[in-house]
């Protein structure tokens, strides 16, 4: 080895490793290991690839149903959509990088969840993006969501994947820690799906894509330590990404795939080479020999612990069939990428590294990844919060409604999704600003709705409720376009594990998870856990992400949240209570955060949800779910998406009309159709036995004719008020 | 109507003018690969959007260089129509087949978006089946679209009715010049255009304006 690094008690602290865990290191070997084992050790043991913290909490969530082809702990999770066609999909984050630098931190987020799609074989046809940022007034927050949009832009329209859907928050607890998690969505074969278990001895591994760098060096490291002043000088360990090597990258693997000449095939993602080499060893049950001269090099005398740990952009590892490196690496020579065969697989179970003529790490494959530690860190769960809420009952509705519109976290995201190509593959047959998008199944009339959501001041308020909420809210988006929910990709971004609290939060919100799964049979199928997600102390609000995927059997029988005829009736599916507690209402309009995160009613959810679908399937084609802002904000989505305006004729006593037009109770939906067929809806809704009430009408116009929003208690204002209220903020706020 | 699309490495709209053209013209396009030197007899060459080599110099400049370009040019000048989408405008104006150049839009940031156009001429082989004056909605999605010459080269254009496309009045998406959306060469044989007319042959997409654009062509091309 070059200028060996001697392994001393600092150098291990260093690697994020405690002394139990080096203790442990040096049993496993039955040695003290060498530099680069060490940083082998310390990367595949970090939060972020060993789930040390969350592994036993994770077994608990349902991760099977009879159209879940693979689960949790392949690149991706894939599900049968039928006629042969599968989906595969996943969605993970990339926080820490992305605040250190926004551009390229967002960016390489977007192509490694990209890989992680395309190393199984699919296309990938939609990218998603749900963001959380700081307070508006925090002098940071401004430069980050120009430099994450920007860079989530960059990426996907070079490669020419709609960016179709996701969300934009803002909140003070992630002031000093964003939130970027990307997820995509693709199609591929039910027979051409490729796995990363690298079974057989004496096959070829083969590098491919670009060359190899000292970006991002121990990039899984950082993303598994709280921030702090210094994070900042981190910034050497983002990667650099380019999309354009991966837009080559995966039209290479696509044609490569074609053929029958992969055995197995896994991106190089956080810890590169050394986590791809030895998971698909450790899958395949064999062992792993490479030899880093052989490896792409952007630099001379690279060290063989930098390229171990290098986590450069846009590279993949494949194990072939004996034989077919000729024609492995004619496909990738037409596609103008490195190509190089780096080693063989073994039946030795154990991971050899050499580096000029010597070897510099040599350990059992299991000790990566069976044998990492696996805690059970104490947790405390805090008690929910509760009580009665306090809001003036005589506050103007309407003023209210025109506050909450232009509201940071209720405005139109239209200039963030402006600068993502959504119309790019002529498939996206739902675009961005309504429930969920839709994507055609390229050359069928099926659709795949998916979406992305959380509300993390539920979560704060009561992680199990909250966690649930996130789920239910991701199956209502896609039962609201006429989608059958089917698998859902998690993002479980938390604070910091080793604080009994937040472990609290972590193992409350697991449960939460797994019992809305279980109960809307809506499985995990993948996903990832960004932990240490805190500041200076200061954590995160829970925020446990939920990627849903749906079905639509056609696409002409789709609901859109726009009014679409004058004199429609308005219907509300579902319970009203007037729950205020943790609303946006009492949030931005009282200035409290105050009050019990509304009650998720699963059984409630399922059945007011397969009425909703059933209809759109019988031909409603106007939906939107209520969820942030409550009922009166829904109805002025729809309003300023059509063009319409509307009249609502509820009466109430003088303290239920707040909490009618702006509570957060779960499971409801609002639709629009012919005033002549409401009866008829109304009265099959009574037999299914759900809550059904026709509150108004579309195509209210003032003496102008110009459309308005109004109602008993609702003095009109115009839609096109509404809309110039709803899009300003953001462009605004941007501006500077 | 037998067509052409050429795919360069980073091309990520050539499988949707290929789509478009086979649905209108019922022929599967012919998909030519960026590192040949020769294309095949067609009467149409689309050159699609997307990023061509990358694109991280001025778009569509490596492009311009490609062998391929060579052999399209040489196929313009014996009379092959052309048309450019997007990133196959930039390549054309990069090759100068068509003036003036594509600059960064002036508002920094990619837009994407459903875009108002006027059709201001209609005595073209790729606009004859619209009227003058028409109002059409073709999606944009692109960081440089903002058309650049100067005045007396727009003139020129403008003067020849070679300016084919312009964004509605107050809708300019990327401040380009006259706001001018798309032009064709002396000649009339190669127009580009930044909107995307491949994108809106689909009422579920949201419209299907851009369809008279290739049934205009297969009219007139057979």
């Amino acid at each position: 080895m070059n200028a060996p690094v001697a392994v001393t008690p600092e150098v291990v602290k260093d690697h994020g490793l405690n002394d139990a865990e080096y203790a442990r290191i040096v049993e496993l070997l039955g040695r003290a290991p060498t530099i680069v084992e060490l940083g082998i050790f310390s990367v595949m043991w970090s939060e972020h690839c060993s789930y040390k913290s969350t592994r036993i909490h994770l077994k608990k969530l349902p991760t099977s149903a009879p159209w879940v082809i693979q689960g949790p702990g392949e690149n991706a999770g894939i599900i049968d959509v039928g006629d042969g066609d599968v989906c595969v999909f996943k969605m993970e984050s990339h926080n820490h990088p992305s605040f250190i630098e926004p551009f390229q931190g967002a960016a390489t987020g977007v192509g490694g969840i990209m890989r992680d799609v395309f190393t199984m074989g699919a296309r990938p046809v939609a990218s998603l993006d749900s963001l959380r940022f700081g307070e508006p007034n925090h002098p940071k927050t401004r430069h980050l969501v120009a430099g994450v949009v920007s860079g989530i832009g960059s990426y996907g329209n070079c490669m020419g994947i709609p960016t179709v859907a996701g969300e934009t928050n803002f909140h003070k607890s992630y002031n000093g820690n964003i939130l970027v998690n990307a997820m995509c969505v693709g199609l591929a074969k039910a027979d051409k799906i490729f796995y990363s278990a690298a079974k057989g001895a004496g096959n070829p591994v083969v590098y491919v894509g670009s060359k190899t760098g000292r970006d991002g060096i121990h990039g899984a490291t950082m993303a598994s330590a709280e921030f702090n002043e210094d994070s900042e000088e981190k910034r050497p360990t983002v990667q650099v990404g380019d999309p354009f090597t991966e837009k080559l990258l995966l039209e290479a693997c696509l044609e490569l795939m074609a053929t029958d000449a992969i055995i197995a095939i896994q991106d190089m993602g956080a810890a590169g080479l050394t986590s791809s080499s030895s998971e698909m060893a450790d899958k395949g049950g064999s062992g792993i020999e490479i030899d880093l001269d052989k490896v792409p090099q952007r630099e001379t005398n690279l060290t063989a612990y930098e390229m171990m740990l290098s986590e450069s952009q846009e590279r993949m590892l494949a194990v072939l069939k004996p034989g077919r490196e000729a024609e492995a690496e004619r496909i990738f020579k037409k596609w103008e990428l490195d190509f190089s065969v780096i080693g063989y697989t073994t039946d030795t179970h154990r991971m050899v590294v050499r580096h000029k003529g010597e070897i510099v790490a040599d350990m059992p494959v299991t000790a990566l990844s069976d044998a990492a530690p696996i805690y059970e860190r104490p947790f405390v769960k805090r008690k929910p919060t509760s009580g009665k809420v306090s809001f003036e009952a005589s506050r103007p509705a309407m003023e209210s409604l025109l506050r909450l519109l232009s509201t940071p976290d209720l405005c139109s995201k239209r200039w963030v999704w402006e600068q993502y190509d959504y119309t790019v593959m002529a498939d996206s047959v739902q675009q961005p600003g309504g429930d969920a998008a839709v994507v055609r199944v390229h050359g069928t009339d099926k659709g795949l709705a998916c979406c992305t959501d959380v509300t993390p001041r539920y979560c704060k308020a009561n992680p199990f409720e909250g966690a649930k909420q996130a789920v239910a809210e991701a199956w209502r988006n896609i039962t609201a376009v006429g989608g059958l929910p089917l698998a859902t990709t998690d993002c479980l971004n938390f604070s910091n594990p080793e604080k009994p609290e937040a472990m609290g939060e972590i193992v409350a919100g697991i449960e939460g998870l797994g019992e809305a799964c279980r109960v809307l049979e809506f499985p995990i199928v993948s996903g990832n856990c960004s932990l240490y997600n805190e500041t200076q102390g200061e954590g995160i609000l829970p925020t446990p992400t939920i990627g849903g995927v749906g079905l639509l059997k056609d696409v002409h029988k789709m609901a859109t949240v726009a009014f679409k005829r004058e004199g429609d009736a308005i219907l509300l599916i579902g319970d009203t209570k007037g729950h205020l507690g943790q609303s946006v209402y009492l949030r931005e309009i009282e200035g409290l955060e105050e009050g019990a995160a509304p009650p998720v009613d699963l059984k409630l959810e399922k059945k007011n949800g397969d009425f909703v679908r059933g209809l759109i399937e019988a031909g409603t084609d106007t939906v939107h779910d209520i969820a942030d802002g409550g009922l009166l904000v829904a109805v002025a989505e729809m309003a300023m998406a059509g063009g319409i305006g509307a009249v609502l004729r509820g009466q109430f006593e003088a303290d239920k009309f707040i909490p009618f037009y702006f509570g957060e109770d779960q499971a409801r939906y609002l639709m629009a159709v012919p005033a002549a067929e409401a009866d008829a809806i109304l009265a099959k809704a009574k037999k299914a036995g759900v809550r059904a009430r026709h509150i108004g009408f579309t195509g209210a116009k003032n003496d102008k004719g110009e459309a308005v929003l109004t109602g008993v208690g609702l003095p009109p204002v115009t839609v096109t008020a509404l809309k110039a209220t709803h899009e300003a903020w953001l462009p605004e706020y941007m501006k500077g | 109507m037998k067509s052409a699309v050429v795919v360069f490495p980073a091309s990520n709209c050539d499988r949707d003018a290929a789509v478009a053209l086979e649905q209108i013209t019922g022929t599967k396009p012919v998909m030519v690969w960026h590192a040949d030197s020769e294309v095949p007899d067609v009467d149409l060459i689309v050159l699609p959007g997307g990023f061509s080599y990358g694109d991280y110099l001025r778009c569509g400049a490596m492009a311009g260089q490609s062998n391929i370009m060579r052999a399209v040019k040489e196929k313009s000048e014996q009379g092959v129509k052309v048309l450019g989408i997007c990133n196959g405008f930039q390549v054309l104006t990069e090759t100068h087949m068509l003036p003036g150049v594509l600059m960064k839009n002036a508002h920094l940031k990619f837009v994407c978006r459903p875009q108002a156009l006027e059709v201001i001429e209609t005595q073209s082989v790729f606009t004859r089946k619209y009227q003058a004056g028409q109002r059409v909605v073709f999606p944009v999605a692109h960081g440089e679209g903002n058309y650049v010459a100067d005045d007396e080269t727009l003139d020129r254009l403008e003067g020849e009715g070679r300016v084919v496309f312009k964004y509605a009045p107050g809708e300019n998406p990327n401040g380009s010049a006259r706001d001018i959306a798309g032009i064709l060469n002396e000649k009339r044989n190669v127009l580009g255009l930044m909107p995307h007319p491949e994108r809106v042959c689909d009422p579920l997409l949201g419209g299907t304006d851009g369809k008279a654009m290739f049934e205009g062509l297969i009219e007139a091309l057979g």
